[in-house]
């Protein structure tokens, strides 16, 4: 192909990755202005000095400290609780062949498919009544449990595939189950864990409904449900709107930046198995 | 029976297992006695419990009073619940249909074109902007898209005037005939990366030889992605659908930061619905209903997709044996 033919149809990719990325830097340069530069010049221009004083009132107004420190507690009990669940559940399945596990197998996936707002109710009158109500703990309980779901259906065809020989020989040698699954099977399988770890971590970071209905105290909230809330109160001025923003995009690039390999990687295996 | 093991130039003689036959292969179910006590607590009672009140009235206090089928009945007159469906179609459009389709040519642009004639590493690039809205906190993306979108001072309506189109400056997610549109647009922006990056996985089990083989016959670009991209990718593509489609009924994130349903409830959605039904309106039953509808719809679709995709992949295997 010439180069003339070839060149277009690059330029035409970047612009439209370009677009794609266009809303963050457009986020990016509006955090930096005054909001009088805001206000004189509009979003398009670009900022004629560093302003830090809007991240700052918001990041103090909201507490986003705490807001970090819970998004992040919430989202790594989950992702550990739910890599544990998940190899448990997957070592029965996959290895152990237990009867019937087509079904229980599909019963993880519709699991895993059902829509929150079946459950949403239900959970929060539950927790009222166990006192868990308005506690990161109960946030924990309900996705280690929801996430491995997805954990489960994923790790069981992967371990379906492991080959028994390893197994046979360790259990000759007089290994029991509980030391095959945690000195053989799950050091073998730690790509995979790895991918599911990353996956439950993001996906719970970016969890809506369940914490926005059972965090209501300030002092639990998840950095997503406080920046969504002050959404909806519809009380942000364009600079502050603007700080929110930047704040709750910098946690997501740098976990994108740090695990763009396994997150490629692992959407993969999850859609072909 | 002895079993005769080499290892390391020892030979290991055992006796192995023949006073239990067949006993030990089912205690690997105690294994799984945690998840499915898990479950049982976090999914099974929960899910009961809604389906249970959604032949109830109950306001969230005091015991729920049986109506049987009421709450169901009423929904079928309820133009507020069809107008959430509808929209839901709405976002199948544009989470699965146009992301897929997008999804489809741009991963076979970056694929074969970009990756063969720039290099691997400038199709990754590209690839990582396109993926990156995917892995943004959906109340995040609707914050970032509600001030682009805002009336005044909006980004978008700055740029249309900027550029000599201020007569296409709209509201845009608060005039009611647009506000539909915009959130649609805000997720094919959010959705895109997901198809792209499994059909780009995908590719790389396709053998090359086959498109030498297509560009030595005289095949163009088109008529290659047609008859070769397409096809071997097939299970990729049903995946997609299947996930996609079913986000798109359940988005809630979206609606509850960009517009709340509204305006008027022209981009409420069932999950919206029956979240307001339950916290705002304490119907705690109707929510039930609702949730309980979307659910059955949702649990079809899987097991429609789900039986289609084990149908392929067995046709499949059977040509091949």
């Amino acid at each position: 192909m010439t180069a003339l033919r070839r060149y277009p149809v690059l330029v035409a990719l970047v612009i439209a990755a370009l677009f794609m990325v266009l809303p963050f830097l457009i986020v990016a340069i509006n955090a930096i202005k005054s909001p009088a530069e805001y206000s004189e010049h509009g979003p398009l221009s670009l900022p004629r000095g560093f302003y830090f004083d809007g991240i700052k009132d918001f990041w103090e107004r909201v507490d986003f400290g705490q807001k970090l420190i819970n998004s992040v507690l919430i989202s790594g009990f989950v992702a550990i609780g739910a890599a544990v669940l998940s190899v448990l559940n997957a070592y029965a399945i996959g290895i152990g062949r237990i009867r019937g596990r087509t079904w229980v197998l599909a019963f993880f996936v519709l699991a895993n498919m059902l829509p929150q707002e079946a459950l949403v109710y239900p959970i929060y009158y539950l927790s009222k009544q166990a006192g868990l109500y308005d506690t990161r703990l109960s946030v924990i309980i309900v996705f280690t449990v929801v996430q491995a779901a997805f954990g489960t259906y994923l790790l069981s065809s992967v371990l379906g595939q492991f080959p028994r020989e390893i197994i046979e020989a360790a259990r000759i040698d007089g290994a029991n189950k509980w030391q095959v699954l945690w000195r053989i099977v799950v050091p073998v399988s730690r790509p995979t864990i790895g991918v599911l770890l990353v996956f439950f971590f993001i996906w719970t970071w970016n969890e809506f409904l369940l914490p926005l209905v059972m965090l209501i105290s300030n002092d639990n909230q998840t950095v997503s449900v406080a920046l969504g809330v002050l959404q909806g109160q519809r009380l942000m001025d364009a600079t502050m709107t603007n700080a929110a923003a930047l704040l709750g995009v910098l946690p997501a690039i740098v976990f994108f930046l740090v695990f763009q390999r396994t997150l490629t990687r692992g959407i993969a295996v999850g859609a072909v198995k | 029976m002895t079993v005769t093991v080499e290892r390391g130039g020892r030979v290991i003689h055992k006796q192995h297992e023949v006073r239990h036959p067949r006993r030990p292969r089912n205690s690997y179910a105690l294994f799984l006695l945690p998840g499915f006590l898990a479950f049982l607590a976090v999914v099974v009672v929960p899910f009961l419990m809604n389906t249970g009140v959604s032949f109830t009235d109950w306001q969230g206090v005091g015991s729920p009073k049986w109506s049987g089928p009421a709450n169901y009945r009423e929904l079928m007159d309820d133009s507020e619940f069809w107008a959430s469906f509808r929209h839901s179609l709405f976002m199948v459009v544009a989470m699965a249909a146009i992301p897929t389709v997008i999804g489809l040519v741009l991963a076979a642009a970056l694929f074969d074109f970009v990756g063969k004639h720039f290099g691997t590493r400038t199709a990754a690039v590209l690839r990582a902007c396109f993926y990156l809205p995917q892995v943004l906190p959906i109340a995040v993306a609707g914050i970032v898209w509600s001030w682009i979108l805002a009336p005044d001072n909006g980004s978008l309506n700055e740029l249309l005037k900027a550029v000599g189109l201020g007569s296409w400056q709209q509201d845009w997610l608060g005039d009611p005939d647009i506000a539909l549109y915009s959130v649609m647009g805000v997720m094919v922006w959010v959705q895109i990366g997901f198809p792209l990056v499994v059909f780009m996985a995908g590719l790389q089990r396709v053998d090359p030889q086959l498109y030498e083989a297509a560009e030595l016959d005289g095949a163009g670009w088109w008529r290659r992605f047609w008859h070769i991209t397409l096809p071997q990718i097939r299970p990729e593509i049903y995946v997609v659908l299947l996930w996609c489609t079913i986000a798109a009924l359940k988005v809630f994130g979206a609606v509850y930061v960009l517009t709340k349903g509204g305006p008027g409830g022209a981009t409420d959605v069932p999950s919206y619905f029956s979240f307001t039904t339950f916290f705002e309106k304490t119907q705690v039953g109707y929510g039930a209903a609702i949730s309980t509808v979307l659910t059955v719809i949702i649990l079809v679709l899987a097991l429609i997709g789900l039986t289609l995709q084990t149908r392929a992949e067995d046709a499949e295997e059977g040509i091949r044996a």
